[in-house]
Formats: C-alpha cells, sequence, structure tokens
C-alpha cells in the first residue's frame, strides 16, 4: 500500500487518535493516521462535553475556528421517579469567562476539525481504510498493520492502537481482553433539532450559554444507569445509557428505554416539536482503573477508550482520550530523540506519565465505585430516588396535615425501605467514593 | 418506568440515520444453531438498531444492513462462537452526521 516506513502509526481519529496525530508530528515525527469511517469522527459518538484545559495542551489557540457548541454555564443533576424529578442545579455566571472551561460538541463535526489539524501539522491521513491486523517481527514486536486496502503491510517503528472501546485489533492480537458486559454501557442517543431561540428559552439560556442534566433513577428501570440531555446550539442531545450485564439480565430495549425518558413529564416539554436527525448507539468504557489492561508493549501502546481510560462517575472520558493521545505522543518523541528503541521498557514511559497524571489518579480514587453501582443498582436507582422524592413531596404539599406527622412519614418511608441498610449504604458509598 | 410497546419503532429510528450498505457482505454473522444461548437470545431485546429477531422455529437471526456498530452484540456473544464481529469495509456502514 505504502512503501516507507513511518516513525508512528496511528488507528482512529477520534479523541485520543487524533491528540496523538496532533502531538506526534508537532515534534518532527512522520505519521500515518488510519480511520475506516468515511471521514474522521463518521464511526464516532458522544455526548458530548468537551473540557478545554486538555485540548489547549495539544491547540492552544483552539476556541479560533474549532466547532463548538455552546459554553456550558449550567449542570443539573436529576433525581428522577415516573413522574417527578429532584433537582440540584447549579449555575454560575462566572462560566461566562473569557476561555470557558468546558462546551458541548457535536463529534463528527469536531473530529473533522481536530484531525485537520493534525494533517495541517504533517500527519498523513487515510480514511476508508480499515485496519485488519497488526504484523509482528519473529520476536513478537509490533511493526506494522495491515489493511482492506490493496497492497502490502505499512511499518512503523510503534503502533498507537485509539481503536475506541469496541476496538477489535487489540484483542486479536491478544493485548487486551475483549470488555466484559459488566465494564461497558450501552448508550443510546438522539438528535433533537430545534431553533436556537427555542433551546434558549426552554433553558433559561442567552445566546452561545448552555446548560447539562444528567439524571438517574427510575428511567433506568432498576439498572446502573443514567440519563442525559446536552443542548447544543440548534439541537438537543438525549440519551440514556446502562451496563451491558444489566441490559442482558433484564431483557430490556434501550431504545424502549430511551422512547420512555423523552416521554418523562418533566424531559417532553423540553424536545417538544422537535425534528429527530439521528438516532445512535455506542458503548461507554464503565470499569473503570481494574478494567485498565496493559497499555504498552514492543511497538504499541493504547489510548482512550481502548484502554477503557473513561471516568463513569464524572461523565468525563474525552479529556481522558485526550491526555492519553498527547502523553503517547510525548513520549514516543521522547525515546525517538534519544534514538532508543519502541520496547516495552521504553514505551513504559507512557503508563509512567498517565500514572503521574489526573488520568490514572481520578480512576484510582473511584476504583471501587464501577462495583458498587453493579451491585447496588436496585437500591440506588429504584428505592432511593423514590423515597427523595416522596420525602419532597411531604416537604412542599400543603394538606393540613401536621409537619411532625409528614416527617415522620419521611423516616418511617426510609427505615422500612433500608433500614439498617441505610448506614451500610452510606459507608459503602463514602468508601468508594474517597 | 413501564416500558411500554406503542413506542416509536426502532426501524423508523433508523430512517433517519445515513448509512453505505456493503450488499452481501454482512459484518456481522450469526453461526448456524439449533437453540440459542440466553446471551443470543437477549439480543433480540437488547440490539439497539433491532437487527436480531427469533424466527419461527426457535433460532435468532441477523440482518445487519441497519447495525450501528456499537459492539453490545460482540461483548456478550462473540466468546462463545455464536457470532462472528468485523468491522464493514473501509467507508461502508452507519456513518453518523452528527455522532
Amino acid at each position: 500500500m505504502i512503501d516507507e516506513k513511518f516513525d508512528a502509526i496511528v488507528i482512529g481519529a477520534g479523541m485520543s487518535g487524533n491528540a496523538a496525530a496532533n502531538t506526534l508530528p508537532a515534534r518532527g515525527l512522520k505519521v500515518l493516521q488510519l480511520e475506516r469511517g468515511e471521514y474522521p469522527g463518521s464511526k464516532n459518538v458522544q455526548g458530548g462535553i468537551l473540557y478545554a484545559d486538555m485540548l489547549e495542551k495539544i491547540i492552544p489557540d483552539f476556541r479560533i475556528d474549532a466547532p463548538l457548541e455552546r459554553r456550558l454555564i449550567e449542570q443539573r443533576f436529576w433525581f428522577m421517579t415516573d413522574r417527578a424529578h429532584t433537582g440540584m442545579h447549579y449555575r454560575n455566571d462566572d462560566f461566562n469567562e473569557e476561555k470557558p472551561n468546558r462546551y458541548t460538541i457535536i463529534r463528527s463535526q469536531f473530529d473533522r476539525w481536530f484531525a485537520r489539524e493534525a494533517q495541517a501539522k504533517g500527519s498523513i491521513l487515510l480514511c476508508e481504510t480499515t485496519v485488519v491486523e497488526l504484523i509482528h517481527d519473529a520476536y513478537g514486536k509490533v511493526i506494522g498493520v495491515r489493511t482492506d486496502r490493496s497492497g502490502g503491510p505499512v511499518h512503523a517503528d510503534v503502533v498507537v492502537l485509539a481503536e475506541g472501546v469496541n476496538g477489535l485489533l487489540g484483542t486479536r492480537a491478544e493485548l487486551r481482553p475483549r470488555p466484559a458486559a459488566a465494564h461497558v454501557a450501552l448508550a443510546v442517543k438522539e438528535m433533537h433539532f430545534l431553533p436556537a431561540e427555542t433551546i434558549e428559552a426552554r433553558f433559561n439560556l442567552k445566546a452561545d450559554e448552555g446548560a447539562v442534566i444528567e439524571a438517574a433513577g427510575t428511567i433506568s428501570n432498576g439498572m446502573a444507569g443514567m440519563g442525559f440531555i446536552y443542548t447544543n446550539k440548534e439541537s438537543i442531545s438525549v440519551g440514556i445509557g446502562c451496563l451491558v450485564s444489566d441490559f442482558a439480565e433484564n431483557e430490556t430495549s434501550p431504545a424502549q428505554l430511551l422512547e420512555a425518558f423523552k416521554r418523562h413529564p418533566s424531559v417532553a416539554p423540553l424536545i417538544a416539536g422537535s425534528e429527530v436527525k439521528e438516532y445512535a448507539a455506542h458503548l461507554i468504557p464503565e470499569g473503570g482503573f481494574k478494567a485498565v489492561p496493559q497499555l504498552f508493549g514492543d511497538g504499541w501502546v493504547i489510548c482512550g477508550d481502548a484502554g477503557q481510560l473513561n471516568n463513569a462517575v464524572h461523565r468525563e472520558g474525552s479529556n481522558l482520550a485526550m491526555t492519553s493521545g498527547r502523553m503517547a505522543g510525548e513520549a514516543i518523541f521522547q525515546i525517538k530523540s534519544r534514538k532508543d528503541k519502541m520496547t516495552a521498557d521504553n514505551l513504559s514511559l507512557y503508563k509512567k506519565m498517565l500514572d503521574e497524571s489526573f488520568v490514572m489518579k481520578d480512576l484510582k480514587k473511584h476504583k471501587d465505585m464501577p462495583g458498587l453501582l453493579h451491585t447496588q443498582a436496585s437500591n440506588l436507582f429504584l428505592t432511593y430516588p423514590q423515597l427523595v422524592s416522596k420525602a419532597m413531596e411531604n416537604f412542599v404539599r400543603v394538606d393540613g396535615t401536621p409537619k411532625i406527622d409528614k416527617e415522620k412519614d419521611t423516616v418511617r418511608r426510609f427505615r422500612k425501605a433500608r433500614g439498617f441498610g441505610l448506614i451500610g449504604d452510606a459507608i459503602r458509598i463514602a468508601r468508594a467514593w474517597r | 418506568m413501564a416500558v411500554e410497546a406503542q413506542f416509536q419503532k426502532v426501524e423508523e429510528k433508523l430512517f433517519t440515520n445515513r448509512y453505505i450498505v456493503d450488499s452481501g457482505q454482512p459484518h456481522i454473522v450469526v453461526a448456524p444453531h439449533e437453540k440459542p444461548s440466553k446471551n443470543l437470545l437477549a439480543m433480540t431485546h437488547l440490539c439497539p438498531a433491532g437487527c436480531y429477531s427469533k424466527s419461527e422455529t426457535g433460532q435468532v437471526e441477523l440482518t445487519a444492513d441497519g447495525c450501528l456498530e456499537c459492539g453490545t452484540c460482540r461483548v456478550l456473544c462473540e466468546e462463545s462462537g455464536e457470532i462472528t464481529w468485523n468491522y464493514p469495509r473501509g467507508g461502508y456502514g452507519i456513518l453518523f452526521k452528527f455522532g
């Protein structure tokens, strides 16, 4: 296919692949980036929120021309029952700062821009090219890839596997396991189009301001899962995701779960009258620290979702992906400039950089959270939302019942539902959070 | 929350999407079987694109044209050998306009 040898081949043009493809040529390395979609982003799905800090470290002036939707000034957390939600809203005008911290983005547009930036730095991008296997030398070192285009293999000193959560290559080459059903969530999402002014009126926003709703509760039918509503410029992303293992046990249809979420009385008015222009589904790595596979070896590194680098508790993924792609690029550059070989020993520098960054520190902090969410799903997502909702109803509904009786009723309900379990639940959550 | 059947059908949702189908080259194949496993049978509910269905004789069948390439069936059914999962040829399959 291509005779010349590259310093690095990057597989994938998502967040981590594009981060690596921007970092390497900026330091003079010869890079080939391979993407199986028609254009970068055509296979990628995200909610999606972009965290500015991690992109600034790759493209400091990205705000000039990156396709950004709305800067986020408000975050809403909703605890949901079938007919109610108890909310915590955080809105701060300081988020209208000169360099905003978070934006909503639309991935197919953003990824195209991000890949173009890499090309401008010298990276060679080939789309519509599926990598079918990694090529090894006699000692097992990865030395290149074979694609579904005609011609022989392409060689490189190192291959960056930025192939996403459902990447086949790493698993086929036995570099990482196939994700376990309890370590991935399946999320489905629709793009609801509405005029910008309608979105701004419904969410109490000015032009270019955005809001995010993250919702948990009975909407996931007792499974570990979350719903989300993100405001883009002229569309609203509405989605819901649950662990694949829970979906399999409950034999629930994700499409119907999404339909039910959209019909919830708290959600329906926000998207009323919209035109749906796309329906997407994607896996999200949720295994956390304990599910992170080996991330480097002789001639290869793994970045982003392919390495389970996703913080499920804080709903952060793209920033961990971008940071891992950047660090892989920086580590490869350092090894190259010492004129050293791309051995596992030398590439361990990449893992060391990750360990010292927020990426592994945050994942480690929450290492027990995925297990807890899995075993306690029915309490956390069914029992507690209903108890909280009833407590709130007791608090605000005025019907002549003395307050003392209302409060007694609330306490009785909590005791009856969970008893001493209340204390255990609190301890378990505090421990996992610590 | 009660999940009821009168909601919008999955096929209607897929109409809004853009695909380039590699005709005659399905990227996922179900192995011949007499009785599907629990996981394979679960795919008839679980597949977000509704690609899996149960035949009159009780086998699980697949029409991969509307596949969103999420990989859920790969996670649940590839290890046992009940399905084989490949990427579509470069440029084919689902092409997200927004993603």
